[in-house]
């Protein structure tokens, strides 16, 4: 058999796999000077631009999604299927995660201008995982997920560890490590299972054998009178009731099927640290090189939504009886869990860090009520503008890193005297995770998640989220108050040494820019939310 | 002429984004500038008031109505009618005058906190700050569209924050937290009654919904969401027990920040009961207004009682808050005409009057450098005439004596309660108007024992005639003048106060030098002496201030403190910055006092409106 591949709808992945290995390349051949360090960065942002621009031709070009990798149906499995689609919600995802790539590309020139990371690896690693983490919105069977996912979370152990000699960042790729491994290994155990089940890897073919809309392969007694009760079964009962009532009993599947959903969605809660998978995060992300915990807490998390979307909305709607308390569950503990943490924190990134799995709490919360594919639009819209502010603090914290290594909340103490601008664009983002104005980029995103999760009537959650939003609210608004409270005013406290230091915009050109793309994302989100709503509300 | 109404939000916003964007341009003006964009807002909403048709007050005017967020179905919908065009003008007119309180003259008087001084006083994020605060508050009385009122309504609470917490009093830290706490977890709970609404009828359009009348929602869907959208509206207004945030945050607050939170911020709660609760679902109103008007009267009675006992002026006049609104929200409970607008005239008229009293306390607790009424020691119509006398005479204004504005608010909601509508029942308000009358007449004896306590009696120290008026301005210079003994009488005794009220600070030395740091000019004089006499008056204050605190100390230290250290002597009676700020403040308190006609001719025609079916 010769498949045809469609070389422009895969045209933003192979662009970041040819640069991952220039990079190596150049890294190899040039003369170890110091212009190099940066010259390679600005290689690595030729890259991702590159395939952003992929990612907008694809976008401007409209029509129908564009697949490939297809299997002619009739081959081995009735009706066919394709493995990469590239749709609207792939090309949302590809565009975030590329946008997202940028900022952090920007603040790893900066973290390997100090020299002690071997900047070839760096990069070759950081854009393996930009392969990953754009081609897993286009998969659509569950080895390409699968396979996806790994690379998104494989270069990240060594980008972890690659500052090497630090016992934390050793400490941190470890966990990281075990825990993304043991991950994996249950999610490919549900993957087994439903595959098991289904007899097929294509996640719409998958969704019509367990929503009972197609006979399940290979079941004993499987024939045309059965499926023709599970469809007489589906129709009398309504498409809306689908999702409560289907359970295996009913169209002969066995109650296997359940486990395997359960699984999956473990193995993706792992990813995107939700309760009782979250333990990881904070030790993580203080470990780990800033950039890097900017690409967990944003492209990381941004691609185990995606997967974990496809497999929720596409591959087991028919199970929604199963997943959708699940996920509520997991949803408000995580949100619960994530703030109450937060609030423990004397250290600004650990307190992004329990922050984030506070979030993936409230992108979680959507997807636990509508299944239809309404939420799923409001958990992207939350994700997109989450990503822009999440990145615009975690740009920030990077600054001050620079002259605090500690990196405290209270080596923030009046930033705004020293640094005014960085003060006002680390006090926006926070107001946006808050989500209080002027960051209404931040309110209006709850206010979609909300509306979701009232729409669909699942009042309970939207108190626990209610709740949450101010408990929340503490700990951003300490931090922000922080930066505007005078060194002098605080007598006894005043830290020695690095805090005092001025951050001048010259002395780290790239984090200041990377500052300048997230806040002028969060801006624009903030006075036009119409246009991430717009591009999400469709999928 | 919907260009007025987007004016009014657009040029505060547009004089907060100058600030950020040329701050050094702006940075020598500044005194000037503040006065000069709210003062533009303020003609803009008397434009407003001119042009406003009164034969038209029911509907809304002036609208503007775009799309904005198609995706949320939010749209860009301002409009004022009878009920909130009184609120956008008593806005704009409370902001500047704070502004001219702030920058008027000088601006180096203690309560002008736009004065350069050391430690920082930023007058440019002072500025930022209150032009943001106006654009929430105006906005939320412009808003016609539900999201559009929540994220007007959550504009004001970061700016107010700071507000506090910068520059605020001692315990400012702690208070901020609790209001932006308190508040924010109130208008969570509102945004889900609002998106519950919106869930069940598909518009956000607030003209379409009162037109309604809650046509299309069940009354269990009345209920919840009358009760979810209450809670977040009772928490701003503040209705008992859901008010504690609000002594702490005015009892810190600066001058400017406790008349704006009284002034505006707590009408932003019960206009939204006017606005949104009862027209949008009055089933639901129905349902709820017996527990309303029980926790009403509730907070007018407890409100009273509680201050009677407070010591401190500030912590009193925001405990007669919540007794007024008390009143204000009894008022609406009713769901009469009458009721109604009584409840939106004992807003307007709390505005006014709270606004000027909490302008007076702050201009006493800058004198005295405390707000302690037996440290204040009396006979202040003595020493201080004119001071006393606004004094008096905003207390008066504010226990609702027949001819002034605090008068026809009460009498009127107290007068809904006798006949209350939608079929509520009649005995049940009977009891709450008695009990309402019986919190008047507690009201008037707070308010009178105040008076006694702080006006009256004689000086129980000799002002210092010998000094004269324009000599004695406590700046920096004369600080070093200061002898040893005098400079940490006033210091302790705030540390003390502090103490009774907070529970903290029980070492003296370190409440000594804390206070000292936050009166600025005189810090210098203040640290080297505090230690000593700080230490020797602060073991006993804790234990003594509840009998009479200045009179256990020796008496060579207090007089000399009172001749040219910073109490007595360089009190000036009431200055011009603050007689620019108060007068219109007291001219309008006495014209609707004896005009009521004026306000309530406004208001009637809207609050038919929305009682619709129920009236």
């Amino acid at each position: 058999m010769i498949q045809e591949i469609d070389y422009f709808a895969i045209a933003a992945p192979l662009t970041l796999a040819l640069f991952a290995g220039l990079v190596l390349v150049l890294d190899a051949f040039l003369p170890a000077r110091p212009r190099v360090r940066p010259a390679l960065g600005l290689v690595t942002l030729a890259g991702v631009l590159v395939a952003l621009g992929f990612v907008v031709a694809q976008a401007v070009r409209g029509g129908s999604a564009l697949s490939t990798f297809c299997v002619p149906p009739g081959l081995n499995a009735p009706g066919g299927g394709c493995s990469y689609v590239v749709d609207r919600f792939t090309l949302i995802l590809a565009g975030l995660v590329l946008v997202a790539a940028v900022v952090v590309v920007l603040m790893s020139m900066t973290e390997l201008a100090r020299g002690d990371i071997p900047v070839g690896e760096w990069y070759f690693l950081l854009l393996c995982t930009l392969v990953g983490a754009v081609t897993l919105p286009a998969s659509r069977d569950l080895i390409m997920l699968v396979v996806a996912l790994e690379l998104v979370s494989l270069p990240v152990f060594a980008l972890t560890a690659l500052k090497r000699y630090d016992g934390r960042s050793s400490e941190a790729a470890v966990k990281l490590f075990l825990v993304s491994v043991v991950s994996t290994a249950v999610m490919l155990f549900g993957v087994s299972l439903l595959y098991g089940i289904g007899g097929s890897v294509f996640l719409d073919r998958l969704g019509a054998v367990l929503g009972g809309e197609a006979a399940a392969p290979g079941r004993p007694g499987a024939g045309a009178s059965d499926l023709g009760a599970s469809v007489l079964g589906a129709s009398v009962l309504g498409a809306s009731d689908l999702g409560t009532s289907v359970l295996g009993a009913e169209h002969g599947l066995p109650g296997v099927v359940t486990v395997g959903v359960v699984l999956v969605v473990a193995g993706f809660a792992f990813k995107i640290a939700a309760v009782p998978f979250h333990a990881w995060a904070a030790d993580v992300y203080q470990g780990a090189p800033i950039p890097v915990a900017a690409l967990l807490s944003v492209i990381s998390k941004a691609a185990g939504f995606a997967g974990l979307i496809l497999v929720l909305v596409t591959a087991l709607p028919g199970q929604a009886g199963a997943w959708v308390p699940i996920v509520a569950i997991l949803s408000a503990l995580t949100m619960t869990a994530g703030n109450l943490l937060a609030m423990r924190q004397r250290s600004a990134v650990r307190l992004l860090a329990w922050s984030s799995v506070a979030q993936s709490g409230y992108i979680l919360a959507p997807l636990a009520v509508a299944p239809a594919g309404t939420g799923a639009g409001a958990s992207v819209a939350y994700l997109v503008m989450y990503a822009a502010m999440n990145l615009g603090a975690f740009a920030v914290v990077m600054l001050v890193s620079r002259v605090a290594r500690r990196n405290e909340l209270d080596d923030y103490r009046g930033l705004a005297f020293r640094s005014p601008v960085a003060a006002l664009a680390l006090a926006f983002c926070l107001l946006c995770l808050a989500g209080l104005p002027p960051g209404l980029a931040g309110l209006f995103a709850k206010i979609v998640v909300f509306r979701e999760i009232v729409d669909g009537g699942a009042g309970w959650l939207a108190v626990v989220m209610a709740v949450n939003t101010v408990i929340g609210l503490y700990y951003y608004v300490a931090w922000t108050a922080r930066l505007f409270v005078p060194v002098t005013a605080i007598g006894g406290a005043v830290r020695e040494g690095a805090a005092q230091a001025v951050v001048a915009p010259r002395s780290a050109p790239a984090v200041w820019a990377a500052i300048g793309v997230a806040v002028a994302v969060a801006v624009l989100f903030s006075a036009a939310p119409q246009l991430v709503l717009d591009l999400t509300t469709v999928t | 002429m919907g260009w007025v109404s987007v004016a009014l939000i657009a040029v505060p916003l547009a004089g907060a984004v100058a600030l950020l964007v040329a701050p050094g341009a702006l940075r020598p003006v500044l005194r000037i500038y503040g006065p000069i964009v709210s003062g533009v807002t303020l003609v803009l909403a008397v434009v407003m008031l001119a042009a406003f048709d009164h034969g038209q007050a029911a509907r809304p005017q002036f609208a503007v109505d775009q799309p904005w967020i198609p995706g949320l179905s939010l749209r860009f919908h301002l409009g004022v009618d009878g009920i909130s065009l009184p609120l956008v003008v008593l806005t704009a007119l409370l902001t500047f005058l704070c502004f001219a309180y702030l920058g008027w003259g000088g601006g180096r008087r203690p309560g002008q906190l736009l004065s350069a001084r050391p430690g920082g006083a930023r007058p440019r994020a002072l500025v930022f700050t209150l032009l943001v605060l106006e654009v929430g508050m105006i906005g939320t009385f412009l808003a016609l569209d539900l999201l559009l009122f929540f994220v007007f309504f959550e504009i004001v609470l970061v700016p107010m924050y700071f507000l506090i917490a910068v520059w605020g009093g001692e315990g400012r830290r702690r208070a901020a937290v609790k209001f932006i706490l308190y508040t924010l977890l109130g208008s969570v709970i509102m945004l889900l009654g609002l998106l519950l609404v919106w869930a069940q009828t598909g518009t956000l359009d607030i003209v379409a919904l009162g037109d309604a009348h809650g046509a299309g929602m069940p009354r269990a869907v009345q209920v919840l969401a009358f009760a979810a959208i209450g809670i977040g509206l009772a928490v701003k207004t503040p209705m008992w027990p859901l008010h504690t945030w609000l002594p702490d945050a005015h009892t810190e607050a600066p001058t400017v920040g406790s008349v704006l939170l009284a002034g505006v911020l707590l009408k932003m709660g019960t206009y939204g009961f006017a606005r949104i609760a009862i027209p949008i679902l009055p089933e639901g109103a129905v349902a709820v207004a017996p527990w309303l008007g029980a926790l009403a009267v509730v907070g007018i009675v407890y409100g009273a009682l509680a201050c009677l006992a407070q010591r401190d002026l500030k912590r009193m006049i925001a405990y007669s808050s919540v007794g007024h609104m008390g009143f204000v929200l009894l008022g609406f409970a009713t769901l009469t005409t009458v009721g109604i607008n009584g409840a939106l005239f004992a807003n307007v008229a709390h505005g006014l009057i709270t606004g000027l009293l909490f302008f007076v306390a702050g201009g006493i607790k800058d004198r005295y450098h405390t707000g302690d009424m037996p440290s204040l020691g009396g006979g202040m119509l003595a020493t201080l005439p004119h001071l006393g006398a606004v004094l008096t005479f905003a207390a008066i204004a504010s226990l609702g004596l027949p001819g002034l504005a605090g008068f026809w608010g009460e009498m009127l909601a107290l007068l809904g309660a006798f006949q209350p509508g939608g079929g509520l029942p009649r005995g049940l308000f009977l009891t709450f108007m008695v009990i309402g009358g019986l919190g008047a007449v507690l009201t008037a004896a707070y308010f009178l024992v105040m008076l006694s306590r702080v006006t009256h009696g004689v000086p129980s120290v000799p002002a210092g005639p010998a000094v004269p008026a324009g000599a004695a301005v406590p700046t920096a210079p004369t600080v070093p003048a200061v002898p040893a003994g005098p400079g940490p009488a006033p210091v302790t005794t705030g540390a003390g106060g502090d103490a009774v009220v907070s529970g903290m600070g029980s070492d003296a030395v370190a409440t000594g030098a804390g206070a000292g740091a936050g009166f600025d000019e005189r810090a210098a004089a203040v640290s080297a002496t505090a230690e000593v006499t700080g230490d020797a008056a602060g073991w006993e204050t804790p234990d003594e201030r509840p009998v009479q605190p200045l009179e256990t100390q020796p008496e060579q230290a207090r007089s000399p403190g009172r001749d040219d250290g910073s109490p007595a002597a360089g009190m000036l009676d009431v200055q011009r910055y603050e007689l620019v700020a108060w007068v219109p403040l007291i001219v309008l308190t006495l014209l609707f006092g004896l005009w009521p006609k004026l306000l309530l001719s406004l208001t009637t025609p809207a609050v038919q409106n929305l009682l619709g079916a129920l009236s």
